[in-house]
């Protein structure tokens, strides 16, 4: 066997594991492979390969290093430019390498330990050693079957290159040579005289995302006179450059400059024929609302509210010392085509957020994820360019567990939400929680201030041509013809030094402000902050490049990742400097801030591009949107009613939305850095889940914060206002659930809430065409900002950051696979003694079982008419006064220390709620429904609102039920036999053993897919 | 480098005083644990300070001023080419001296010195990959390794250990069955020969094992998270002074940190707020503030 390989200086490490040791990599390929390719390869073997391009490197150099440094001496042998030893009886292999360009820290790694072993200089900063994998086959499959297995099993054809084929015949290496081809040119694009067709075609061959009128609109500004002769005064072309065009559809993008929740929209209700304009969703229902919030808060001696909607991430006050920093996103579009490298760019890059609010250097504190997918046991036909749900999960889990985990932030919890209209492109909700002090070096942290001068550094990863048009590819409809450079895998290691770096940064006092560089790079990131000062100039050659052969634009506006720009004051770059080179952070000078009102791009002394920054930041021609409402038609289904629910209630135990989470909860670290008081999974079995995290801040006091997430897109096919207004609902609950408190209570209480609204919709602009019922849902969307809105005033809970996500929709082959209109509500309320938090689970037989809040013929939407796959039509609505009114009591209650467990209703209502509070210790329940108007069905699994199951023990009872008096139903009592029974009308409704519910509920389709049942080779392991 | 620069410049500066246990906490390439650890040492009563790793291989700081060396938990240089491994390449071949020497050098004079190193998670590893653990043959060779565990994925989960009756670690004195989370992927002790699970066993170097409900040693999943050879978390060298563990007492420091804690509460108001994984810490402390004492007099 010959490795053919061109380069003479090229060198190939490779490391197979000794004979003997176990290959857990390759047994679950197998098993993999023919669970769900239906594909027998026999065993498989693996090996990691490391192709060298250092040219100065003696093979005895090599071997030396190979041996000593990359090989574990007890698993691992070594060859080096050697065939591959021939392992008996394997007929097939499987190369798997990384594409051009595509981030490879295994290599840098390698790189790293090559000038540590050599104790020489060595260019780590750009790629010399490329890492690979090798898969050996037993069985012969034919090479389609190899690429096939090699594209769904063992990569991504976005981001991997393969080869395939016989070992008999030899195995083909493959190295990637990035870079190359384009020179530093900048190009004029005249749009002069072009007609409206043409002006569209270039917005979509060039991936601008603009439409005709934003089109329109840049070319109007640059033929206008005062333009023309502004650029003739400072020796610039009189067409617009490549780089001002790509600057201009960044900024202007959707994703960057929220033009549909800017829009003015004329809305109509179809039945009553109402008609109504709204000035911005964004203005009225976010913006607006949170200013009542902060004016009532603040009329009540409550002013924590800091920093809201202007920065990175919201800002709240903790204590006199220190703020919470709160901010979730979505990366929904890059997740469906590169499902590992879309999620781990996500909560790496929604990390950045909070990590440079304000000054920067706020310590995260924890991450939570929401997921939505289409179903991964889904069986129907794949459209072109789109990948399978189960592949979409396992990608999106894996890039969380290693963005999170490789970051030590912990991933505190986090819900996974299934629709098949998910299965195009999936939600991905990332957010993270972060403290920071109220003050460094004498300067306030929140605030973001600029002067002329100041100097402009880019700080963290080089740039390359991965995600570039990240921003504007966000801002439109996924379909067949994604751009490959769209995609791009994070380094958390690159990350994890520069946080590390910042966070010391800013407590020197180096740091005048901080940006992170997300969705459209340095163009973002420095147009934004040249509005504080007025300008900047930027020298784009100084910007350290990955490999040769970007131009200048490409440079300006790629998304490559890890990368914060810093604003530093002249008198403190020496330190700045310093301080970078001792942790191994790169930092380089790239332009300073001006206050001449525009935005210079130079190269090599030439201008690339001017833009006056009022032109950019307020030259997009607003949007004007119609949104017509017709209310479904729904009915109630005829379900017969049964004698005994106890089959039913497995069944929804056992649900693909109400199932255990555990095979992936247990991969995210939920508890590095120490302070994780509720888990996602409590209790003595370490298995009862939980309705809200609980983070302590510090070690030094028990100040900590509550946080949840609420969603629940399927009430929104029956009304759009009462699942928003749910979902909202949901998250206080949760909330209210572990022990937290409402705010505002009293005058100066200091309970902070900081709530992030995501919201998720397909297009909803109207087009007669490509979107005709674009209307309808353009109106659900203000119903559920509407409902927003009256959320937030009847709790007084204010938002503090959000982001809204306008364009999910998948479409290929002529199909269009839309998700249904989704808003994520995540909350985060401060809790004064987290050892008063309050658990799920219950505790000790004897305690009486309560139901609190009050259940309504509401079985529309509800995991019951699932079930039965009716959808029903009477959808739970939240009573917002007598909601209010019940968490101000269970506040009191916890207060008195009458609770000893809560568990908040929600998926399959009272039911599953009971069986779950058994999960955590094995007791058992006696339950005796009232004889109420309701029928049984509804009492047992209908989804109503603001509804807790509690116990309490004995000796509380009295106070208990002369406190909650009226809102507390006396259900029965914990027992120890270990079985759940629920009697109705003197007859046994519901009875099982508490143990057989949890296995239905632990035994679901999610831990069945990612679940340990597929512990290969555990038996071989033992033997040696 | 330090997390909090200023408490480093005035700890630093500091004589070695009497009586004070200093304990130096490295962080710095991706360990992400430090914090938890230095407040297990203070919370044990000890000077704890947080050091950037390049801060003691540039002569910044040196571990000779401290009592106690601790290799935190994370992900070095993010797991890759194994855990542990590019860290511990580091610490073995960069040159911090004349004559070639590096940190490595600096580390087993520190332990001939009878000072004690700590290593948790990714620092265990590290303590393996360069053969400071178990070190059977004293040339501080790697003997056994840690890999990948059997599942073949990453796992955050509480398990029970039982603590060896014939260790002499003073980390561990007093302690019996410790319960503890792991979080990790590369947790799983592969022993090659039979001759050094017969030396880790006599000694009982192999200080710490997975144990079921029952109380006894498994190699069952869960309770051995990783199907680790001898069920063994954590080891130990022939001198009791370096230990190195997979799973995270640091995680334990109070009480509410176990995901029992609300029922345990419940049976036992008066229980301390005070977690079980502060024991190893406080054993230390106290260990080597007792030899000081003995110094000082």
């Amino acid at each position: 066997m010959i490795l053919t390989d061109l380069e003479p200086i090229t060198h190939t490490i490779q490391l197979t594991l000794k004979p003997g040791q176990h290959d857990g990599d390759g047994h679950r390929v197998a098993a993999a492979a023919a669970r769900h390719l239906g594909l027998a390869t026999g065993r498989v073997r693996t090996a990691a390969r490391y192709t060298v391009r250092y040219g100065a490197l003696g093979t005895a150099q090599l071997h030396a290093f190979a041996t000593r440094c990359l090989a574990d001496p007890v698993l691992h042998d070594v060859t080096l430019n050697e065939a591959v030893a021939p392992v008996p009886g394997f007929a097939a292999y499987i190369l798997v390498a990384r594409g051009p360009g595509v981030t490879d820290d295994e290599g840098t790694s390698a790189q790293n330990a090559l000038a540590d072993f050599l104790n020489e200089p060595l260019d780590t900063h750009t790629q010399h050693i490329f890492s690979k994998r090798l898969y050996l086959l037993e069985n012969d499959l034919p090479a389609a079957d190899l690429r096939r297995l090699a594209e769904e099993l063992l990569g991504n054809k976005m981001i991997n290159r393969f080869e395939v084929g016989r070992v008999a015949d030899g195995i083909r290496d493959y190295t990637p040579r990035p870079g190359g081809g384009a020179e530093a040119v900048t190009e004029t694009i005249s749009l002069d005289g072009l007609s409206d067709g043409a002006l569209v075609q270039l917005s979509k061959d060039n991936i601008y995302a603009l439409n005709l009128e934003e089109m329109r609109a840049v070319r109007d500004y640059y033929g206008a006179p005062a333009t023309q002769a502004a650029r003739r005064a400072q020796g610039l072309p009189a067409d617009p450059t490549d780089c001002e065009l790509e600057i201009i559809a960044q900024t202007w993008s959707e994703h960057c400059k929220h033009k549909e929740f800017s829009a003015i929209i004329n809305y109509k209700d179809l039945a009553t024929g109402e008609e109504k304009q709204i000035d911005s969703l964004f203005k009225t229902y976010i913006k607006d609302a949170t200013a009542e919030v902060d004016r009532q808060l603040r009329a009540n001696g409550n002013d924590w509210l800091i920093k809201v909607f202007s920065d990175n991430a919201g800002a709240v006050r903790i204590n006199p010392e220190s703020l919470f920093v709160w901010k979730v996103e979505t990366h929904n579009s890059p997740s469906a085509i590169d499902p590992y490298g879309g999620a781990i760019t996500g909560i790496l890059g929604n990390n950045r957020d909070p990590l440079a609010t304000g000054i920067g250097g706020a310590r995260l504190l924890f991450n939570t994820n929401v997921l939505c997918f289409g179903n991964p046991a889904y069986d129907g036909p794949l459209l072109t360019g789109q990948l399978h749900p189960r592949r979409i999960l396992e990608g999106v889990r894996k890039g969380i567990e290693d963005g999170g985990n490789k970051s030590g932030v912990p991933t505190v919890n986090g819900a996974i939400v299934f629709d098949d209209r998910y299965r195009g492109k999936p939600l991905v909700y990332c957010g993270t929680g972060a403290v920071m002090p109220m003050q460094f070096a004498g300067l306030d942290s929140w605030e973001k201030k600029i002067d002329a001068g100041d100097r402009i550094v880019m700080a963290g990863g080089r740039v390359g041509k991965d995600g570039i048009h990240g921003a504007t590819f966000s801002s439109i409809e996924l379909d067949e013809s994604a751009p490959a450079t769209a995609v791009q895998i994070g380094s958390p290691i690159t990350q994890k030094l520069a946080m590390d770096f910042l966070l010391l940064a800013a407590r020197r006092g180096l740091l005048k402000c901080s940006t992170d560089n997300g969705a459209g790079g340095l163009s973002s990131s420095v147009g934004e902050l040249a509005g504080i000062s007025g300008g900047a100039v930027v020298e784009l050659e100084k910007v350290p490049l990955k490999y040769p052969g970007l131009r200048p634009w490409e440079i300006f506006v790629s998304e490559s990742q890890e990368r914060f720009t810093l604003v530093v004051e002249p008198g403190k770059m020496a330190e700045l400097m310093a301080l970078g080179q001792e942790m191994e952070v790169e930092l380089t000078d790239i332009g300073h801030f001006t206050a001449d009102g525009s935005l210079d791009v130079n190269f090599d002394g030439q201008p690339v591009a001017r833009l006056a920054l009022e032109f950019l930041h307020d030259g997009v021609p607003r949007k004007t949107l119609e949104a017509a409402y017709e209310k479904p038609v729904a009915t109630e289904p005829e379900i017969p009613a049964l004698a005994d629910y106890t089959a039913t209630l497995r069944q929804l135990l056992g649900a693909l939305n109400i199932c255990s989470r555990e095979a992936v909860i247990r991969q995210y670290d939920h508890e590095v850095k120490g302070r994780t008081i509720v888990k996602p999974l409590m209790g003595a079995t370490g298995q009862a889940p939980q309705d809200a995290a609980v983070v302590r801040f510090n070690f030094e006091s028990w100040e900590g914060v509550a946080v949840s997430n609420g969603i629940l897109p399927r009430y929104g096919d029956l009304d759009a206002y009462q699942m928003s207004a749910g979902s909202f609902d949901e998250a206080v609950r949760q909330i209210i659930a572990v022990g937290g408190k409402l705010p505002n209570l009293s005058p100066g209480d200091n309970i902070f809430w900081s709530v992030n609204d995501n919201f998720c919709v397909p297009d909803s602009v109207y087009d007669p065409a490509i979107n005709p019922d674009g209307k309808q849902k353009l109106a659900k969307l203000v119903q559920m900002c509407e409902a927003l809105r009256d959320a937030t005033a009847a709790y007084c809970i204010p938002l503090t950051s959000g982001k809204d996500s306008m364009k999910n929709d998948f479409k290929a082959d002529g199909v269009k696979i839309s998700v249904p209109p989704t808003v994520l509500y995540s909350m985060t309320a401060k809790m004064e003694d987290v050892r008063r938090a309050i658990t799920s689970d219950f505790k000790q037989a004897g305690d009486v079982i309560y139901l609190l809040g009050e259940t309504y013929d509401e079985l529309g939407g509800s995991e019951f008419y699932a079930l039965h796959g009716e959808l029903g039509a009477l959808v739970p609505r939240v009573r917002f006064a007598a909601a209010k009114e019940l968490y101000v009591l269970v506040g009191q209650a916890n207060d008195q220390h009458l609770i000893q467990s809560c568990h908040d209703l929600s998926d399959g209502g009272l039911a599953v709620a009971l069986a779950e509070a058994t999960f955590g210790y094995g007791c058992g329940a006696s339950v005796e429904l009232p004889a109420s108007g309701l029928g049984l069905a509804a009492q047992l699994f209908a989804e109503s609102h603001s509804r807790f199951v509690a116990t309490v023990a004995p000796e509380d009872v009295a106070a208990f039920e002369k406190l909650l008096a009226g809102r507390a139903t006396r259900l029965g009592t914990v027992t120890d036999d270990g079985r759940l029974t629920v009697r109705h009308a003197d007859q046994t409704v519901i009875g099982a053993p508490t143990n057989e519910l949890r296995h239905s509920w632990s035994n679901g389709p999610v831990n069945q897919l990612l679940g340990v049942d597929e512990l290969a080779g555990f038996g071989e392991t033992a033997g040696h | 480098m330090a997390q909090d620069s200023q408490e480093l410049a005035h700890k630093v500066q500091l004589p070695a005083q009497g009586g004070v246990v200093r304990a130096l906490v490295l962080t710095g390439f991706g360990i992400n644990c430090e914090e938890e650890i230095a407040a297990a040492y203070r919370l044990a009563g000890a000077q704890a300070t947080i050091v950037h790793l390049n801060q003691v291989l540039h002569g910044a700081v040196s571990i000779h001023d401290f009592d106690v060396l601790t290799f935190p938990g994370g992900f070095s240089f993010g797991d890759d080419l194994g855990s542990g491994v590019v860290l511990a390449n580091k610490l073995r071949y960069r040159q911090t001296g004349p004559g070639g020497r590096t940190l490595l050098d600096d580390i087993k004079q520190f332990i001939a010195d009878g000072k004690f190193v700590l290593g948790i998670c990714n620092g265990f590893q590290v303590l393996v990959k360069l053969g400071l653990l178990p070190n059977l043959g004293g040339d501080v060779t790697p003997e056994v390794t840690l890999t990948h565990n059997a599942s073949g994925r990453y796992e955050d989960r509480w398990v029970r250990l039982r603590v060896h009756p014939r260790t002499a670690t003073p980390f561990l004195k007093g302690l019996d069955v410790l319960e503890v989370p792991v979080r990790h992927g590369e947790g799983r002790l592969v022993v090659p020969d039979a001759a050094a699970r017969r030396a880790l066993e006599a000694g009982g170097f192999n200080c710490l094992s997975y144990i079921d409900a029952a109380g006894d040693g498994t190699s069952e999943y869960p309770h051995n998270p990783n199907g680790a050879d001898l069920n063994c978390a954590g080891l130990t060298d022939p001198t009791g002074q370096v230990f190195g563990l997979m799973p995270h007492p640091e995680a334990f420091l109070s009480a509410f940190n176990h995901p029992d804690w609300a029922r345990r509460r419940r049976q036992n108001p008066a229980a301390p707020d005070e977690g079980a994984g502060l024991q190893i810490f406080k054993n230390i402390v106290e260990h080597i503030a007792q030899k000081h004492s003995v110094l000082a007099n």
